[in-house]
């Protein structure tokens, strides 16, 4: 790690200040993707602004039909959340699958929202369920806010507060891991929302998170995985990699999107 | 840079301990505090063998700041063994043979510990999913799990066969 400053803020205002939107500044979350990213040298930070002690960034809430989601939120609390596994079982499954232990005791839904590692989970069911992402600034749509590889809309210093779910009225997830890494090599995140059938893919894309329009029109006829039978996801614009080529995680988008409208029933 | 002064508790006592921002928690147990059970395997979150619990959650300290653990609870592989009385999981991890190199041991006993003091009665797959995060790469995980399966058993006062 190369030197920086670290800053333990006590209110948001106050990490705002610190921050200043200076590019040179990060935020500090989980840390499990910034530190091994600082210790790596693959960012020179010049200050570190730890987010761990604003109460007002943790914390679960249901309310009508909206399930909110502090940004500092761990993991293993959405996992374990019986508010969340009641309004929105899927979102708890998903959670309980990122990673390890020891990642869900640590990694926050803001630093993977912020952060949109295309292999990540999180992403998926902010698209698949059409969330909302709340900054200090302004509320953003899940179709807007992922925007490639690594990148969102949040402006520089822009600073996610939470991440608000609408209950949909069926939604379920399914991945396909690395078996050692627990990154999604292809996860499908499928929902029936009031805007209908979504489906959005993670792990797969070259860009990122994405759905699936064609798919997503099969389900409007109906609720069905045979619905999805003989609908080819092109691989161009896949990622390839040791651990899978672009055609076998085409493949596995039909494979996993299936599974998941059977288990969403 | 000058140095964070950092107040801690560690396996039950207060530590006060003087950190550069670039040391890790793992770094400040091992070279500050000469607490040298914690080891380092991968040092980016992947291995396990840097297992510790701060405020009772298992997390690697290889990805956690010394500085972030001010005001924390910290328990250690060291905090695990009452003076020459090994833990239950200890104890077992002999028996079963549960390690060979022992790199990875420290890191799969404090996270069994983890798993035994919120769960007392897991099934073999909760065992092996939780410690999921804990690599070995000699022994093998079928001695480890029914290491910690056996201690489970006895520290539930049960006879095991």
């Amino acid at each position: 790690m190369y030197e920086f400053a670290y800053h333990r803020p006590a209110s948001l205002a106050e990490a705002k200040t610190k921050h200043g939107g200076d590019d040179d500044r990060r935020y500090l979350a989980g840390g499990m993707t910034l530190l091994p990213t600082l210790k790596h040298r693959l960012a020179r930070p010049t200050d570190l602004v730890d987010l761990a002690r604003i109460g007002e960034l943790a914390g679960i809430s249901v309310a009508g039909n909206t399930v909110s989601i502090g940004a500092m939120t761990k993991h293993a609390a959405v996992a374990a959340s019986a508010e969340v596994a009641k309004a929105i079982p899927a979102l708890a499954h998903l959670a309980s699958l990122i990673g390890d232990r020891q990642v869900r005791n640590r990694g926050t839904i803001g630093g993977s929202v912020a952060n949109n590692d295309p292999a990540a989970d999180y992403p998926a069911a902010l698209l698949g369920l059409g969330a909302t992402v709340h900054t200090d600034k302004r509320s953003i749509a899940a179709d807007d806010f992922f925007q490639g590889m690594f990148a969102t809309a949040l402006e520089p210093g822009e600073l996610i507060t939470k991440i608000s779910f609408p209950v949909p009225q069926k939604a379920a997830y399914q991945k396909f891991p690395n078996p050692a890494s627990r990154y999604a090599m292809v996860g499908v995140f499928v929902a029936v929302t009031g805007g209908g059938p979504r489906v959005a893919v993670t792990g797969a894309g070259a860009n990122g998170v994405f759905r699936v329009t064609a798919m997503e029109e099969a389900l409007k006829g109906g609720w069905s995985a045979d619905r999805l039978k003989g609908i080819a996801v092109p691989a161009d614009g896949l990622n390839s990699d040791i651990h899978a080529s672009a055609e076998y995680r085409a493949h596995l988008i039909g494979v996993m999107a299936r599974r998941a409208v059977a288990a969403a029933g | 840079m000058a140095k964070h002064h950092v107040t801690t508790t560690i396996n039950g006592e207060s530590v006060e301990f003087l950190c550069d921002t670039r040391q890790t928690l793992l770094d400040v147990l091992r070279d500050e505090l000469e607490l040298t059970g914690s080891k380092e395997g991968c040092a980016s979150g992947d291995c396990g063998a840097c297992s510790v619990l701060v405020d009772g959650r298992l997390v690697c300290s290889c990805l956690v700041l010394g500085v972030e653990a001010e005001g924390k609870s910290i328990e250690t592989i060291e905090g695990m063994a009452k003076g020459d009385k090994l833990h239950p999981l200890q104890q077992k991890f002999l028996e079963h043979a549960a390690l060979q190199c022992g790199i990875c041991t420290p890191g799969f006993l404090v996270a069994a510990k983890a798993l035994l003091d919120s769960n007392p009665n897991p099934t073999e797959t909760e065992v092996r999913y939780w410690l999921a995060g804990n690599l070995c790469r000699c022994t093998g995980y079928d001695k480890i799990i029914r290491a910690v399966l056996d201690a489970a058993a006895e520290m539930r006062g049960e006879t095991h066969g």
